[in-house]
């Protein structure tokens, strides 16, 4: 992935970058190292469930395996590849430079990185966490968990959602002021649209969690009782601030994939979005009502009647603008000219697979029934098909459609669809069956299941699928290969598509726009191809943005400075939160060093290198 | 896949004996009927949209010598009708939902229900029945024909009680009583187990619920009433005074006797249950040896200590356990 401009290269240049693209490219990596590692966790523990009654795995081992996949994937796989589309399409949509705060960026990328590193280093430890990715206390409290597992749970998780809200800011603050001139919000691209509701929910979100962890490292470390039953304290408090951010998260990882196959099926559909306000503001109304139905993971805990009818009621409501969505995706493809590419392939799989996990959640969204599926193998089926289905496939077609953009290269289209077809057969073939086992009585988290209960079929077929899922990444990865070898080039804009960030070259120079465009209308590309009789109010053809960049900027542009201070200030916080599992003296030399990064941030010049 | 699913749904419930599709009360009937429901309402708008998904799939594919597409912006009609069909669908599932949470998830309006306190424990049940002064493990015996009142306590952490064919889940929280009643309708051995991860081994937290004919249950009352009989023969004597010299009394209590530990199960009549160490193994000698040799291996974690014992001494106690009936 190299960069062709004029822009330094070196370890040093990647380990001072403030360069969003570049950032991008590393939380891309990383994030999708994550996503291998905790897919290998969830192929182990399909090996031990094949069949009844295996002994593969040691109980205990398969606790921390399921802890980890769970952990791994929603805050270092799934979140990360979520931020890495951020960083490199959204300034790019609004025709910016940069992102609000560049050094800020990379923090949050090093502090993402220390906090997966740190998680990881359990490993070597054999301290891996056991409590699952939900930690339900009291089993997390010392008395049950003695030992540092829990503990590289809540630090590394504390560490990185420090990361995670620093990044939830910059994407706010960079969407609400940095848009190009003319770019309304109801001009924006709907990925663009989706980053910025979902900066809301992390930065809303995040907070009752990070409550929820420091009084988790209190009752662990110093022996305070938030969650103490016998000192009075109600361990579901737990429960209610871990879920009361667990579903927004939900949505911080589905909207940015809904944001992608919203602007990806009208590129292949030759089609502009079909009710663009629409789509944006069911988006807007999904991340709202994600607020506010958090008890239904909590359905059997005993609540109450009124509480359970409430939440299950605001559940369901989950539902209208979630189908609006999809319906709207369907009448953008009616009567257009679908070209099925490797991205478009992921994007309607998606809006099969994601309709698939959706309806099962309306199944549970009901708390009587929801009270025989909760954490039963039919909800795992569930949140596989809307986290695979859904995000995973959302984050494919992304790829799929972005890469051409960030490399210069073309991938390979037959190994791209033959990727998405392992991809699709694995995916059903693995969860389908696990509706059955759920409903057949199997329980999620149990390392083993009897023999008689009538699972071991459906068990069985979900291990097959799991080893087609590792095949998966066989063309994927060949196709990488491939085009690093020898793909062709791909030029300014090789799928004909509408926005600003296919105005600029392939892979964009560091600066990203030559000049800064003026937008007046929504898919500034598209409409000069509008037929005259189907235009509407603002599509006369023309307009302020030009189809190319030039190709040198006319006149100098002022870009930040790269940086060490973000990697010296997410170090220091390493080393604090190394210190936390138990040396006062580490935990105040990393403050020292978090001082020293903080003030030298602070007074170094922003800006001075010139471009050009 | 739909061909498993009927598969599923035609086969009886002794194939499936944890099945959440195979109702045998009224509250585990209820909540099925209404999954029924959910279900061919999911069924029909999955149908629905990938008949749309198809026919847009094939109709509009790129053919070589199209045009350029008609754009649309949007339609006003289309969008309202595609808000209120799923807001209809929606009310249509939400009526019977709210009905069946405000049956489920009252307290029992029956008062001549069968109170049972279960209490979770790392990882086993405790049932004890207050007005028949009965406790036991791990397996509880209720009569057909009437309501069942389960009051749920945890000793330690999260766990939550799950018999699929009688009731949904209701979990067991430290420091609050829950409560969870169903009325069975047919008799049979129901299976169940915790559903709530709580640590090492929560896959092997198993229970039977065992449903009887109203006189059989009786007689199971009776005699769980009582203390422990002094066993008869000479095999069985010599494994009480191996249990009463052991670490067992520590743990385990057998009424009638010096046995007064109150951290393991109750063992007064071991020798009536179905299964070993909560549904882990038939209660067969053979097993029951295995068990007392090798608790670790049998189900790895439970706080069991394995007991040093020579053969000879896990035969008497296999024989004086066999003897509480």
């Amino acid at each position: 992935m190299a960069m062709t401009d004029a822009h330094p290269t070196g370890i040093r240049s990647w380990l001072t970058t403030v360069d969003h693209k570049r950032i991008a490219i590393m939380y891309f990596v990383v994030g999708f190292a994550f996503l291998l590692v905790a897919g290998f966790e969830g192929q182990l523990i399909r090996l031990q469930l094949a069949a009844p009654g295996r002994d593969f795995l040691d109980p205990d081992l398969y606790n921390q395996l399921f802890t980890m996949h769970g952990t791994t994937m929603v805050f270092f796989a799934g979140m990360p590849l979520v931020v890495a589309f951020f960083n490199f399409v959204v300034p790019l949509q609004i025709g910016a430079r940069d992102v609000a705060f560049p050094r800020l960026n990379a923090f949050s990328f090093w502090v993402f990185l220390f906090g997966g590193l740190f998680l990881y280093a359990s490993i070597p430890l054999r301290a891996m966490p056991d409590g699952g990715w939900f930690a339900y206390m009291p089993l997390t409290n010392p008395e049950y968990s003695p030992g540092p597992g829990i503990d590289f749970y809540v630090l590394s998780l504390l560490i990185s959602g420090v990361g995670s809200i620093a990044g939830g800011l910059n994407f706010l603050v960079t969407i609400l002021n940095m848009r190009a001139p003319g770019m309304t919000f109801m001009r924006m691209p709907l990925f663009t649209w989706m980053a910025l509701i979902v900066s809301a929910l992390i930065l809303l979100a995040f907070p009752p969690f990070t409550v929820g962890l420091i009084f988790m490292l209190f009752d662990r470390s110093f022996g305070t009782h938030f969650f103490d039953a016998a000192a009075g304290a109600d361990p579901v408090l737990w429960q209610h601030l871990f879920w009361v951010f667990g579903h927004p998260e939900v949505y911080i990882l589905i909207l940015p994939a809904f944001g992608i196959v919203s602007d990806v099926i009208p590129t292949y559909s030759r089609k502009i979005l079909f009710g663009y306000p629409v789509v944006v503001f069911s988006g807007v109304l999904i991340a709202f009502l994600g607020f506010g139905v958090w008890v239904h993971h909590m359905f059997s805990v005993g609540l109450g009647p009124v509480v359970n009818a409430v939440f299950g009621g605001a559940t369901m409501l989950i539902a209208i603008p979630t189908g609006i969505k999809i319906f709207n995706w369907i009448a953008t493809m009616w009567g257009g000219r679908l070209r099925f590419r490797t991205a478009m392939l992921y994007a309607v799989g998606l809006v099969a697979t994601f309709t698939i996990g959706g309806l099962s959640g309306v199944m549970h969204s009901s708390p009587p029934a929801d009270l025989q599926q909760t954490d039963t193998y039919f909800v795992v089926a569930h949140f596989h098909y809307v986290l695979i289905g859904g995000t995973v496939f959302g984050l494919f077609c992304g790829f799929y459609y972005w890469f051409p953009k960030a490399t210069g290269r073309m991938l390979h289209e037959g190994l791209g669809k033959a990727h998405f077809w392992l991809t699709f057969i694995a995916l059903n073939v693995t969860f389908f069956p696990m509706h059955f086992s759920g409903l057949l009585g199997m329980p999620r988290r149990t390392y083993t299941y009897a023999e008689g209960l009538g699972l071991d079929i459906f068990n069985l077929i979900s291990t097959i699928g799991a080893f087609v899922f590792t095949l998966s990444f066989v063309p994927l990865v060949w196709n990488l290969w491939r085009t690093w070898r020898r793909g062709e080039a791909a030029g300014h804009n090789p799928w004909d598509a509408s926005t600003l960030e296919w105005t600029t070259a392939s892979p964009p120079p560091h600066y990203n726009f030559a000049e800064i465009p003026t937008v007046d209308r929504r898919d500034p590309l598209l409409h000069p191809y509008i037929e005259p009789e189907s235009r509407g109010e603002g599509d006369e053809p023309g307009g302020a943005v030009p189809r190319r960049q030039p190709d040198e900027p006319p006149e100098p542009v002022v870009m930040p400075n790269p940086s060490y201070w973000p990697l010296v200030l997410a170090a220091g916080m390493l080393l604090m939160t190394i210190g936390a599992l138990g040396s006062l003296g580490l935990t105040l030399f990393g403050l020292f060093v978090t001082a020293v990064g903080l003030f030298a941030w602070a007074f170094e010049p922003p800006f001075g290198e010139e471009a050009h | 896949m739909l061909f498993l699913g009927v598969l599923v749904s035609q086969g009886c419930g002794g194939e499936y004996p944890q099945s959440t599709l195979h109702p045998s009360s009224d509250s585990a009937a209820l909540i099925d009927q209404l999954f029924d429901q959910i279900f061919w309402w999911a069924v029909g708008v999955f149908v629905v949209v990938g008949g749309i998904l198809t026919y847009v799939f094939v109709r509009f594919r790129e053919r070589p010598g199209d045009g350029r597409p008609k754009q649309v912006h949007g339609h006003l009609l289309l969008e309202v009708g595609w808000t209120l069909a799923p807001a209809l669908i929606l009310v249509a599932i939400a009526i019977p939902t709210i009905r069946a949470i405000f049956i489920i998830d009252r307290s029992t309006p029956d008062p001549e229900a069968l109170v049972i306190e279960v209490i979770g424990k790392q990882w086993w049940w405790e049932f004890r029945y207050p007005e028949l002064g009965i406790v036991t493990a791990n397996e509880a015996h209720v009569p057909l024909g009437r309501t069942v009142d389960l009051r749920l306590r945890s000793a330690d952490v999260m766990h939550s009680f799950w018999v699929p064919r009688l009731a949904g889940k209701r979990d067991l929280v430290p420091g609050i009583e829950n409560q969870l009643w169903f009325r069975p309708d047919s008799v049979g051995v129901f299976h169940g187990q915790c559903a709530e991860f709580c640590g090492t081994a929560h896959a092997l937290m198993g229970m039977r619920l065992i449903v009887d004919e109203p006189e059989d249950f009786e007689r199971w009352a009776r005699l769980n009433a009582e203390p422990a009989s002094t066993p008869a023969d000479a095999e069985a004597r010599a494994g009480q005074g191996v249990f009463m010299a052991n670490a067992c009394v520590s743990c385990h209590a057998v009424r009638g006797t010096p046995a007064e530990g109150q951290f393991g199960p109750d063992l007064t009549h071991f020798g009536s249950r179905l299964t070993i160490a909560s549904g882990v193994l038939e209660n067969t000698p053979e097993n029951l040896a295995r068990w007392l040799d090798s608790t670790q291996h049998v189900k790895p974690g439970n706080p069991m200590p394995e007991v040093v014992l020579s053969d000879a001494q896990i035969r008497q106690l296999v024989a004086y356990l066999g003897s509480l009936r």
